[in-house]
């Protein structure tokens, strides 16, 4: 495992934390509706379209689209400084949530709005792994 | 709904000495700006009896206001203090109004102050950026405050063809207008070249497309407009308010290049009974260029998507045909963190007073005042007339 100390790790919640096991087994499981079927993330308590009050969690495609990008010249801490310069890029997942994540295996100049991208895991300890993008192939 | 519309006037305005000041910490820089405030209004400290600050980041309080207040030994029936700055100072003014019109209170003052330049360590500055974002769904990924706007931009340039060069005319006119400013922070004139030419921060933002670091303080007093005459400075009247607030984190947002802007400009037009065309300046928001370019068209001065053509040409420029940051805006003029949308205020002051001298819009009315806070988060849009309409 490469080294991440120093990064800022998240931290799971009682709310979050099947997402993050999700990740851990490096699938993407996000929430989704019991009654009107509409899919959300972050994970919250209530369906954000409908109200139902309670949402089952999916695993989905983990395919998605560049909607947004930026390419971080200067890191935000020392942590970070290896990966220099990263995009950091919002991405439409095929299911429709929007995510914020990084575009890796890819040089940051190939990155462009509309990319199709997909799934990919980073681990950075051994409870917290962290979905990252490539593009598809 | 009753309509705040001539009910409250702004009777004293001022700001400190603003940029690096490193002889003054944040809370003499507050106390400082509401002085100087007091002193344009003719009014002694006793006759304020309500008070709303914003927390400092240098010098941060649990109860910041009442801080504010026991320092300067008044004690108000109506008292805030806010953790963040943007719109909320605006949002804050919304409040003070409402509670003047319904006779909660009778003066307001509120004043802000911080000191990023000089009162900050480099690892408080680095903690501080990197708070910015949602624990687990953003931050983690390292982005840093001007990334998150670049999203924005980003988003623009893809839909609408906007380019870098018309983000970087928005920097050089509010540099022109700081340049005839002899308060503000950074006043040698710079050319569309030296925005692109500066260094790239996070695309396609450039250094010179980002706001400034700095130190100051800014407070307003707020009176009914019945009581307006008392005082010793001309009263600016508020025509209109109106709030939007769409998102927390812009992973969340709505919509990229649409923000809750035109929400909030649209009531703050209904309320005052004005639109784009009677506006003779305006102060918006200026964290990063493409803020602005987004707001502009938000607030109807231009169709969506054609905030890139507007900016172009010296249009906002003064002598344009809508001046915007006459003071240099925070790009240019000052920009010391959440006090940083006072100074847009007391511009507009300055300029419905016609005391703005070299940067004077020639019989300036009417100014919209635009503040957003966030990444494009919480938005709230002001109206200010020389006369109650």
């Amino acid at each position: 495992m490469a080294d991440h100390s120093g990064k800022n790790f998240p931290t799971p919640t009682k709310e979050t934390a099947p997402y993050w096991e999700g990740c851990r087994n490096h699938q993407l499981v996000i929430q989704q509706c019991p009654k009107c079927e509409y899919y959300q993330f972050y994970p919250r308590m209530m369906c954000t379209h409908c109200s139902h009050g309670y949402m089952d969690w999916v695993t989905v495609s983990g395919n998605g689209r560049v909607i947004s990008f930026t390419v971080i010249r200067r890191p935000i801490s020392p942590a970070y400084k290896a990966e220099a310069p990263y995009v950091v890029a919002l991405i439409k997942l095929d299911e429709g949530p929007t995510m914020m994540s990084n575009i890796v295996e890819c040089e940051p100049e190939k990155v462009f709005i509309g990319m199709k991208v997909n799934v990919v895991f980073e681990d950075w300890s051994e409870d917290i792994s962290i979905p990252k993008f490539v593009p598809q192939k | 709904m009753n309509s705040l519309n001539g009910k409250v006037a702004i009777v004293g305005a001022a700001d400190t000495e603003v940029g690096v000041v490193p002889h003054m910490g944040a809370t003499q820089l507050c106390v400082d700006a509401a002085l100087r405030a007091l002193d344009d209004a003719g009014i002694n400290k006793e006759q304020v009896d309500g008070l709303i600050t914003c927390n400092s980041m240098a010098e941060p309080y649990m109860y910041h206001a009442e801080a504010i207040a026991e320092y300067m030994q008044i004690f108000p029936r109506y008292c805030l203090g806010v953790g963040t700055g943007g719109g909320t100072t605006f949002s804050v003014l919304h409040h003070a109004a409402s509670a003047i019109a319904t006779g909660v209170c009778d003066t307001v003052l509120i004043t802000m102050a911080d000191s990023l330049h000089s009162g900050l360590s480099k690892e408080q500055a680095m903690a501080m950026q990197a708070s910015t974002g949602h624990q687990q769904f953003e931050i983690p990924y390292g982005p840093t405050v001007p990334a998150f706007y670049a999203l924005a931009g980003q988003a623009h340039m893809a839909e609408y063809g906007t380019t870098p060069e018309q983000f970087a005319a928005i920097a050089v006119a509010c540099r022109k207008h700081a340049n005839l400013n002899p308060a503000a922070q950074k006043r040698e004139i710079i050319t569309v070249e030296d925005v692109l030419n500066s260094r790239m921060i996070a695309d396609p933002l450039h250094l010179l497309d980002c706001s400034l670091i700095s130190d100051g303080g800014s407070a307003v007093v707020l009176t009914s407009a019945e009581r307006a005459a008392d005082f010793k400075s001309p009263p600016v009247y508020l025509l209109g308010v109106g709030e939007g607030h769409s998102h927390e984190h812009i992973s969340q947002a709505r919509n990229l290049t649409t923000s809750a802007a035109a929400e909030s400009g649209q009531r703050a037009y209904d309320m005052a009974g004005v639109g784009p065309s009677d506006i003779d300046v305006a102060q918006i928001y200026d964290c990063f260029t493409p803020t602005v370019l987004i707001e502009l068209e938000d607030l109807g001065f231009c169709e969506k998507g054609e905030g890139g053509a507007f900016v172009e040409n010296g249009n906002v420029e003064l002598g344009g045909s809508l001046p915007v940051n006459t003071h240099g805006g925070l790009l240019s003029h000052c920009h010391p963190g959440n006090p940083g949308s006072m100074f847009a205020l007391t511009e507009a002051v300055a300029q419905l007073r016609h005391q703005a001298g070299g940067r004077q819009v020639k019989d300036a009315n009417i100014s919209l005042v635009h503040g957003q806070g966030g990444i494009l988060s919480s938005h709230t849009t002001l109206i200010l007339g020389r006369d109650k309409h």
